[in-house]
């Protein structure tokens, strides 16, 4: 489908968030472990040190990275700033560059 | 001017402050809890940090902040997509099957972190 960079930016927001109220799921299992017990605790990490589980703390954390930072852009815009349709793709290079090199980092963190 | 019975305030303007209201919220509560475990975590001191009245404060209006969130931006996605234009007479049917799930699931949500935050 032939769009606008904008347009895809916003697809994206909504998929992430969409995914990311799935991945909440993983994250309060994560904290219910953590929380339970020190032998809970132990376990948790022990699992989060599964490749398996690592790929999926990672997704969870990129959706997180990607959709807070075009929300991000959501506010600034709401102020009145890049609201033109140059300000507009201005606006997405930015957060998906940003975005890329956090995911990255989390990446590097993770692992 | 909505008039749709399933969104969250009644109005498109409220519901539109209600999503960057808990965005914030959420931003800030995500952003500490990565600081936090950037400083490293240890069983002991995460243990004592949801301890503290304040942090189980916060915990919890992040707790609400993400339904009434997802509420809101959930709603936004099916009512554009799972609708009667989309798919026919069935895409009411499912729109309102989606609605009704995903309350359940973040009602769930709210009740599972309230017993993770109290111990319960």
């Amino acid at each position: 489908m032939r769009l606008p960079i904008t347009a895809w930016a916003s697809i994206t927001h909504r998929a992430t968030g969409v995914f990311l109220f799935a991945g909440i799921a993983v994250l309060l299992w994560a904290l219910d472990g953590s929380l339970s017990s020190k032998a809970g605790f132990d376990a948790l990490t022990e699992a989060l040190s599964h490749p398996l589980f690592k790929v999926v703390i990672w997704a969870v954390v990129s959706a997180l990275i990607y959709h807070s930072l075009a929300g991000i852009k959501h506010l600034i815009m709401d102020m009145g700033f890049g609201e033109t349709m140059a300000g507009g793709i201005l606006g997405v290079r930015i957060v998906v560059a940003l975005s890329v090199v956090l995911i990255l980092l989390a990446g590097i963190w993770i692992w | 001017m909505v008039s749709s019975v399933t969104n969250l305030g009644r109005s498109g303007l409220y519901d539109w402050f209600m999503q960057r209201v808990s965005a914030v919220v959420l931003l800030a509560y995500f952003l500490f809890i990565g600081w936090t475990m950037l400083a490293g975590v240890e069983y002991e001191s995460w243990k004592a940090l949801f301890a503290q009245t304040w942090m189980r404060v916060f915990s919890l209006l992040a707790l609400v902040s993400l339904c009434a969130h997802a509420w809101v931006g959930l709603w936004a996605v099916f009512t554009d997509y799972l609708t009667e234009r989309m798919l026919g007479s069935v895409g009411n049917v499912l729109r309102l099957l989606a609605e009704a799930v995903s309350a359940l699931i973040m009602f769930t949500y709210f009740v599972w972190g309230i017993q993770i935050l109290w111990g319960l």
